[in-house]
């Protein structure tokens, strides 16, 4: 499916595509192998069926998320600063992996993070990180539904090692057999215009393009492309990587992108349960400042204060 | 006359080289390691439903991962 009219701007009519979204058929999209056990995220707290009636929430995959923010779980100082970190931010969702154990401290940290995961009540995004195949992720896929007791994924493919950008070309292949499996797909992309509409194409009801590389906290590196992407596609879409700082995510959201998703901008940050305070509060304006609809910028100068009635016009 | 004895499996679990006795199974090679839950299994790149450890036979060469939680952005 293709979005040939610009998304419109206007203060009457903000644009939200998620209003358009449509709630997943219990059945869809019709994989052989079938969910394992209930999907813990529908349950979760900050996670509503698709009829609970927000005004404004995320809606992805017909299901409603209170919070604009996802927030990744890695590179914090401590498990007590993430938990306070997601405390603070109270994110739609918490992105989790899965990992060898090798030795008795790591499996220590799994099941402490486990726990924390359970405590925290935030539905899980698990993710593909570090596949470079079709079948690395198709197998990495199916172990963290079963790990983590959700269809939820978020599909990372790597293409190059040293910037991780994700393999744009097998991308698309990959979504679809995921999709098919029945996993609801968050795929981690470049702000390619053309890859993101093969995602939508074969049935990501959302894309996930990056700001700038992972890590970088650059913000968005090619805003051009960016806008452009959010013109042209009306699927709900999250600014997944390379944000930094909170003026970044505000930027995004105002650019009319649906969510962010956040790990080193907050983890790396020297306050880290404060910064994920920023960031959520910066998440709130951005989308507040898009409904809003903003001013359309001018190149001269024209006054605030009515001219009519200036004492003094025209007298010195 | 006894049927010969087969020998033992040569198989790697997250990339460490074990010996499982010939007929052994998937949550076999879970036991030898003492992996607490929840964890996933794959052999060989395939993914293998935890309702199946118990009935999946390994086979010599067997490249068996066990992956666990842990933190992700």
């Amino acid at each position: 499916m293709h979005a040939p009219e610009p998304r419109p701007h206007t203060p009457d009519a903000p644009p939200d595509p998620l209003r358009d979204a449509t709630p997943v058929a219990p059945d869809a999209p019709g994989g052989t192998d079938g969910p394992v056990g209930v999907d813990r995220n529908a349950a979760a707290a900050g996670a509503r069926g698709p009829d609970a009636g927000d005004d404004d929430a995320l809606v992805l995959y017909g299901q409603r998320f209170a919070s604009r923010l996802l927030l990744g779980t890695s590179r914090y100082p401590s498990p007590s600063v993430l938990q306070a970190a997601v405390h603070r931010a109270r994110p739609a969702m918490l992105t989790a992996s899965l990992r060898r154990q090798t030795g008795a401290a790591a499996a220590e940290a799994s099941q402490g993070f486990w726990q924390l995961l359970q405590q925290s009540k935030v539905p899980v995004l698990p993710n593909t990180a570090g596949c470079h195949s079709l079948q690395e992720v198709l197998t990495t896929a199916e172990m963290a539904r079963e790990v983590f007791c959700t269809d939820w994924i978020k599909l990372e493919l790597i293409g190059d090692d040293y910037t991780l950008q994700p393999d744009t070309l097998k991308l698309p292949d990959a979504a679809d057999r995921l999709l098919r499996a029945g996993f609801k797909v968050l795929p981690y992309c470049t702000e390619d215009l053309v890859l993101c509409q093969r995602l939508v194409d074969v049935g990501c009801q959302a894309v996930m393009p990056w700001a700038a590389p992972i890590g970088t906290g650059q913000g968005p590196v090619n805003p051009y492309a960016m806008r452009t992407l959010r013109e042209r596609l009306d699927v709900p879409m999250i600014v997944d990587a390379g944000l930094g700082l909170p003026s970044h995510a505000c930027q995004v959201l105002e650019w009319g992108y649906d969510a962010v998703l956040l790990n080193t901008a907050v983890a790396l940050a020297q306050d880290p349960v404060a910064m994920a305070g920023a960031f959520a509060d910066a998440v709130a304006a951005g989308r507040a400042a898009h409904r809003a609809g903003a001013m359309q910028a001018q190149t001269t100068a024209q006054a605030s204060t009515p001219v009519l009635g200036t004492p003094f016009w025209h007298q010195s | 006359m006894p049927a010969p004895t087969r020998p033992p499996l040569q198989v790697t679990i997250n990339q460490q080289a074990h010996q499982l006795p010939d007929g052994a199974t998937l949550s076999d090679a879970i036991a030898r390691v003492g992996i607490q839950p929840p964890f996933a299994a794959a052999v060989n790149l395939q993914f293998v439903p935890r309702a199946r450890h118990d009935a999946h036979l390994l086979r010599d060469g067997d490249r068996i991962e066990l992956i666990a939680p842990i933190t992700g952005g």
